[in-house]
């Protein structure tokens, strides 16, 4: 197994979520492909700690999954509370703090 | 490795065709059942590359709770069940050329750099050395990773609830 093979694979996930933030106007629908860029990163994580041989890179996988754990939480109370104010959880309609 | 190599193949393709219809459907119910088949490929491959404890913190963590968080959020926020054309913003074509940007430069890079390097004999990481190194050198980010969660569980509650 080349390293690459996985390095690839973690950077068109990466890039697909990236598509999915800059194109979804729904919010939860942004938080999903967040998560989606997130996994890309533990990919390249899990793939060099095997490619060294040693556990740190399973260890920082870890954190980043406490992390993104997390992040989803306080990420959907924000998108609920948007949408308990506005009745609407379009992302393009949100221009309060456009200066 | 022939073996290792098929059920990549078969992995990585299951896992870039669900996280290109999550990112492009227009169903938000399906697109977090994409998301679950991106995550269990994911799961996958940490068990092909021998650590099979994040690949079950994996299951667990992403697919048990994330996912049906986010299907609570979908919920909540009464978004349409069935077909909704109106998901997607203005933006597509600029977010395709930045994606595919991205791509270009992160491919060029990586082949740059990893061309041919070729994974040598890994050991099996068992749980307990996995613990061993948090529990030892990285003990102290692990208790910040604690202290994290329960300001953002404190956070959730403090913006969700209604006073």
């Amino acid at each position: 197994m080349y390293l690459n093979q996985f390095l690839l694979l973690a950077a068109v996930i990466f890039c697909l979520g990236v598509y999915g933030v800059l194109s979804r106007k729904n919010a939860v629908l942004v938080l999903m492909s967040i998560e989606l860029m997130l996994n890309a990163v533990n990919i390249n994580l899990i793939a060099f700690g095997a490619f060294r041989d040693n556990v740190i890179g399973q260890v920082f996988s870890l954190f980043v999954i406490a992390i993104a754990a997390a992040e989803v939480g306080v990420g959907l109370a924000i998108v609920l509370l948007i949408f308990r104010n506005r009745a609407d959880i379009d992302l393009d309609e949100l221009a309060q703090m456009k200066g | 490795m022939v073996a290792q190599n098929v059920v990549f193949g078969i992995l990585a393709v299951a896992m870039v065709a669900a996280a290109f219809r999550l990112v492009t459907t227009q169903n938000v119910v399906r697109a977090a059942l994409f998301l679950a088949i991106v995550l269990a490929g994911a799961a996958g491959l940490y068990i092909l590359l021998a650590a099979e404890f994040v690949a079950w913190v994996q299951v667990l963590v992403y697919i048990g709770a994330v996912v049906v968080l986010l299907l609570f959020g979908v919920m909540l926020t009464r978004a349409p069940i069935g077909r909704d054309a109106d998901l997607d913003n203005d933006q597509r074509i600029l977010g395709a050329l930045v994606a595919l940007f991205l791509f270009g430069a992160l491919g060029a890079v990586l082949l740059d750099a990893f061309g041919s390097d070729k994974f040598g004999d890994f050991a099996i990481r068992r749980t307990a050395e996995v613990s061993d190194s948090i529990f030892g050198a990285y003990v102290v980010p692990f208790e910040v990773s604690s202290v994290l969660l329960l300001a953002a569980l404190v956070g959730a509650v403090a913006l969700a609830r209604r006073d």
